[in-house]
């Protein structure tokens, strides 16, 4: 007889809501109680945390390692300006309809370099983010090369006090990160879910017990991009200007991304989430020495890597095993006895 | 009784290895057939064929009436094929619980606590109820393949593909093996084991084929396969459990 049962939370799981809860009422009252530094830099940590932990999802669970998101992350700031300038749409709505246009042309990219495996996939989506920046860089309207500024009316649009402008981006960018992470959270408890984590551990054995891989994984590029170009959108709405090379940086966009998603814990949702933090605070510690910070950037991806491949998140996972998003599936018997 | 599985003329090679030459037989609704043969004869690329892990260079594979030679591997599981792996695959950074829930939720298209329910039984026939919360790749190796059965299982297979489960355990736990997959074929499912095991396969099936070299060179009731000269030659020496 069988008297186990199967429950999803734990209590760590409860006290990481509580706190989660507690620490979103504090953030979004940062426009009260943060300088305008402050809420600059903490708008930037959100959106690098939403576009962390939507690379995870593709790369980390879908075993897409592309290096070419910045594709979409500048195809989101450019449709911002171009649907603005020449759309008159809100800058809100034009963030949201760019996301629709990159679900759209992710499509034919994903059957283009989902034919290419490993490296070449990664190369591949690398050169499709190029074509991307060159395109652009073509288009005179939007200042060709050089790039081009938001018009003063688009941006007056938004709020007509410079103050108010700016909580609009830090509450946007704030907002982006908690629907991402609630999106990510909510879609991998779904059976869909369970499906793309069997996929993260072993494609054959996920493909035998009737998982359609390349459906699921063109599921989750075609998903990650519209919102990495939300992302992209929001980002060059806090920077107000924007030129191919800002909007297609493989650095900025992708090689800190994935710093984050690696040394946090790439596979998990907690990991995104402390590789931001880990992140800013090296960045935030070391900017001022320069080429010294890049070269620490790399030695502490390199101690990561070697000491600890599944992250920050990783070892403390093991360690204490907890979890603070129910992810996972716990059996537990009734009476703490386990027989059979 | 009608075939559930029928392969006919099946061919694969890989440059000069031949792991499937011309292969052809039909296994019934409700059979329990062994598969021998040495090692490299090409039994697993067989389970690869069947389950379209594989695709054969010529040949045609049937299965509850349908054609399947064409069929992606993901659909012929959702039809009632389902495997375990010689070389374990678990979803390792998963529990045990959730691996064979992948089988029940996708494989058999469960949903919710029916799914659950499916999944804590098949735990507790394989003998897994204890280790339901560890992480798959924390197991031993016999637990590996105790999964890769209760994966499957969970699945609901029509047919199921056993590839070399016996092999390094004790006796008693041999036993209890035996018990499961008699239990597992008495409930209607039809079973193809591959095994060195000899003697722990004659417990089960009522039918051998023998392949060696790609080619199927024997098949026919346990006893007169395994009299006949021709296999215990091919066996003399290969292996020393039978
Ligand atoms: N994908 C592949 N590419 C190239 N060669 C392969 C491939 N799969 C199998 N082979 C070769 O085909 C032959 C048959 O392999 P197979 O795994 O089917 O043998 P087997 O009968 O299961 O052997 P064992 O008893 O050792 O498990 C081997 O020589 C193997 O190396
Ligand atoms: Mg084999």
């Amino acid at each position: 007889m069988t008297t186990a049962f199967v429950t999803r939370s734990t209590r760590a799981s409860r006290i990481a809501m509580i706190i989660a809860v507690l620490a979103l009422i504090v953030l979004a009252a940062a426009p009260w109680w943060a300088g305008r530094a402050d809420l600059r830099l903490m708008g930037e940590i959100f959106l690098y945390l939403a576009l962390a932990c939507l690379w995870n999802l593709m790369a980390g669970y879908a075993g897409l390692v592309s290096v070419g998101q910045q594709a979409f992350v500048g195809f989101g700031g450019y449709m911002l300006f171009a649907l603005t300038m020449f759309g008159g749409l809100h800058p809100v709505v034009a963030i949201l309809a760019g996301g629709v246009l990159a679900a759209i042309v992710s499509v034919p990219i994903a059957i283009l370099v989902f034919r290419l495996r490993g490296a070449y996939f990664a190369i591949g989506t690398w050169v499709v983010a190029e074509v991307f920046r060159l395109s652009f860089a073509q288009v005179s309207s939007l200042g060709g090369g050089s790039g081009s500024s938001l018009p003063v009316d688009v941006v007056r649009s938004l709020a007509d006090s410079r103050s108010g402008r700016e909580a609009l981006a830090y509450w946007l960018a704030l907002g982006a990160a908690v629907v991402v992470i609630g999106v990510v959270y909510a879609f991998l408890r779904t059976r869909r879910g369970l499906a793309l984590t069997a996929i993260r551990d072993s494609e054959v054995a996920a493909s035998g017990l009737g998982i359609d891989i390349w459906r699921t994984k063109l599921e989750v590029y075609v998903v990650t991009s519209a919102f990495t170009a939300i992302i992209g959108g929001l980002i060059f709405l806090q920077k107000l200007r924007i030129s191919p090379d800002a909007a297609f940086s493989v650095n900025d966009w992708t090689a800190f991304v994935i710093f984050i998603v690696v040394i946090g814990g790439i596979g998990t949702l907690e990991g995104p989430i402390i590789g931001t933090l880990l992140f800013f605070a090296l960045r935030e510690t070391l900017a001022d020495y320069g080429t010294a910070y890049l070269i620490a950037l790399g030695a502490v991806a390199i101690v990561v890597m070697l000491k600890a491949p599944k992250g920050v998140w990783g070892l403390i996972r093991d360690r204490f095993d907890i979890e603070l998003f129910p992810l996972s599936y716990r059996v537990r018997t009734r009476d703490d006895h386990q027989g059979n | 009784m009608s075939a559930l599985l029928s392969v006919s003329d099946l061919s694969k090679s890989f440059g000069a290895v031949i792991v499937a030459d011309e292969t052809s037989f039909e296994v019934a609704q409700g059979a329990a057939i062994g598969i021998l043969g040495p090692n490299g004869a090409g039994k697993t690329s067989l389970f690869n064929l069947i389950t379209g892990a594989m695709t054969p260079n010529a040949g045609r594979i049937t299965f509850d009436g349908a054609d399947i030679t064409a069929v992606p591997a993901a659909k012929r599981c959702k039809m009632g094929i389902a495997r375990s792996f010689q070389v374990p695959q678990p979803f390792g950074g998963m529990t045990v619980f959730e691996n064979a829930l992948v089988g029940a939720v996708q494989g058999a298209g469960l949903s919710g606590r029916e799914a659950e329910a499916h999944v804590l039984d098949v735990l507790e026939a394989t003998g897994l109820m204890n280790k339901a919360n560890v992480r798959a790749g924390s197991l031993s190796l016999l637990d590996r393949k105790r999964l890769e059965m209760a994966r499957a299982l969970a699945a609901k297979p029509k047919l199921l593909l056993l590839d070399e489960i016996a092999g390094g355990l004790t006796d008693a736990e041999c036993v209890a093996l035996i018990e499961t997959i008699k239990n597992v074929h008495a409930a209607g499912t039809t079973i193809i084991w591959i095994e060195h095991v000899v003697h722990a396969l004659l417990a089960v099936v009522e039918k051998l084929i023998v392949i060696n070299f790609g080619k199927k060179i024997a098949e026919g009731a346990p006893k007169t396969i395994m009299d006949s000269p021709h296999v215990k030659e091919i066996y003399l020496g290969v292996d020393p459990h039978a």
